[in-house]
């Protein structure tokens, strides 16, 4: 797994409170990890803080699960 | 018009969390007021404070993961959480456990706050400034807004009736108990979750009382000494936080499910002093009004009190304000009557005062006992006469007990709790 990969499966443990196993590529926030809106835009501030990248409000609303974090933040820091 | 008993109680206090814990530190002249040590005092005129202890729950701490997930305490200030712990004893010992929507639509939630989450306003704006709005936590406005206790409370046990809250300063406790046992008569409910929340103890509470000229200030190295209603040596309160939470139900609601009655809520009195944001009418008009009126909503006379727990937060005006009001309307009844601040012990929690104090009122009937003033030792000239449960809590009959509670902006509301002796 990429570093990256690994950061953003961390924070998302540590911010809804999920066991680690439950954090797949494929799982969604709001249908597999319990987050609500509120739940995922303090998220995408957890992303912009660990990696130090701006995601703006139109990108943000297209995260909805860990992949598409993954995949926007490796973008960025490509 | 519809009866209201009291079926359930919840305390986080000062003297530890749990309403036996801390009734039985207060009866044992125990005091939950030491030095801040959490944040930076060095500058501050007054370094003392009533904390909640914190620990892992055993012994009466505070473990609020006990309470809430801990994912979700972020998006809760510490008031909220105090609400919370407090409304699901309170919960729990009235045995309340609606089954059906109709149950639920008919339980209601009106717990309040004096300030709400100062702190959490006040570390956001230091976020706000060093770092700019984007770092703002979208949870920043919920675990500020002072309904919110209600609106956790709700969510959590799923009570879907009315759902307010009350924000009178450090009336805001018995106010909330009052309206919402007012809920009950009218019928808009059966059952009430009442009571208030607070925890305002941080640098910009404590600069803003002081600056105010509200807090002690003389005794920050014998902290157990700075609340000292009625005594001579007494110079402010000791802001103090917790949370005080009742279950007030309906008389034959209870009745029906055999439910355990603590006492029964007969009286309600309030008024507005009309007169200043901080200080009280020099006549004590105010508060002499709120009580006179509880007793003529109550049928009683000053003679049917046994017990008064004075609002008394240990300031050198407002103590001898509220003494002066008891004496007029009491008259010679007082003779006869107890009456002690039991801020001596806890501190001052603001908005949440009002509600432990109903509580620590309900439990003086329950045990026959009446909880003690501590530290007066050297009561004010005017005192004299007036049996003010020095330093030790004192067995006695309590057939009705009489809360105060005065507030900023000249806000006061009594509350009267009596014995139900079933009929």
């Amino acid at each position: 797994m990429s570093d990256i990969a690994e950061r953003v499966k961390k924070i998302v443990v540590e911010h809804l409170g999920v066991e680690e196993g439950k954090v797949t590529d494929t799982a969604s926030f709001i249908d597999d990890l319990g987050a609500d809106s509120l739940d995922t835009v303090e998220l995408v501030m957890a992303f912009e803080e660990e990696f130090g990248i701006e995601i703006p409000d139109d990108a943000a609303e297209k995260i909805l699960t860990v992949k598409d974090a993954i995949d926007f933040i490796s973008s960025k820091q490509g | 018009m519809r009866r209201v008993v009291i079926t359930g109680l919840g305390l986080v206090t000062p003297l530890g969390t749990g309403v036996e814990h801390s009734w039985k530190q207060l009866l044992d002249g125990k005091s939950g007021i030491r030095a801040i040590d959490t944040f930076d005092v060095s500058d501050l005129p007054a370094k003392i404070g009533g904390m909640v202890p914190r620990g892992d729950g055993t012994n009466g701490t505070f473990n609020p993961d006990l309470t809430v997930p801990t994912k979700d305490q972020k998006k809760m200030d510490d008031f909220i959480i105090y609400g919370v712990a407090a409304a699901a004893e309170a919960v729990k010992d009235s045995g309340w456990e609606p089954q059906t929507e109709e149950d639920r639509e008919r339980t209601g939630v009106m717990i309040g706050s004096g300030i709400g989450g100062l702190s959490s306003i006040y570390e956001t704006s230091l976020l706000l400034a060093e770092k700019g709005p984007r770092r703002i936590s979208p949870f920043f406005i919920p675990s500020a807004l002072i309904n919110l206790v209600s609106g956790h409370v709700s969510i959590i046990h799923g009570f879907k009736g009315p759902n307010h809250s009350a924000v009178t300063a450090c009336s805001t406790g018995a106010h909330a108990i009052g309206d919402a046992a007012r809920l009950i008569m009218w019928d808009d409910c059966d059952v009430m979750v009442a009571g208030g929340a607070e925890a305002a103890i941080n640098r910009l509470g404590v600069a803003g009382f002081a600056a105010a000229r509200a807090l002690s200030t003389g005794f920050n190295e014998t902290p157990e000494k700075a609340s000292r209603p009625y005594d001579k040596d007494r110079d402010g309160f000791v802001m103090g936080e917790g949370a005080g939470v009742v279950v007030l139900e309906e008389l034959e609601h209870a009745k029906a499910r055999g439910a355990k009655i603590y006492a029964e809520v007969v009286g309600y009195g309030l008024s507005g002093d009309a007169h200043h944001i901080t200080a009280p009418a020099d006549d004590g008009n105010g508060g002499y009004r709120s009580m006179a009126m509880a007793l003529k909503r109550a049928g009683m006379t000053p003679a049917d009190i046994d017990y008064v727990n004075a609002h008394g937060t240990s300031t050198p005006l407002g103590d001898l304000i509220e003494l002066g009001a008891v004496k007029r309307l009491f008259g010679e009844a007082l003779n006869t009557a107890s009456m002690s601040s039991t801020k001596s012990a806890t501190g001052h929690l603001l908005g949440a005062a009002g509600a432990i104090e109903a509580i620590f009122s309900v439990l003086a009937i329950r045990d026959q006992q009446v909880p003690p003033t501590l530290n007066l030792d050297n009561p004010s000239d005017e005192c004299a006469g007036v049996d003010l449960v020095p330093h030790k809590s004192k067995k006695r009959r309590v057939r009705a007990a009489l809360s105060n509670s005065f507030g900023f902006g000249g806000t006061n509301a009594s509350l009267i709790v009596k014995e139900y002796t079933g009929s």
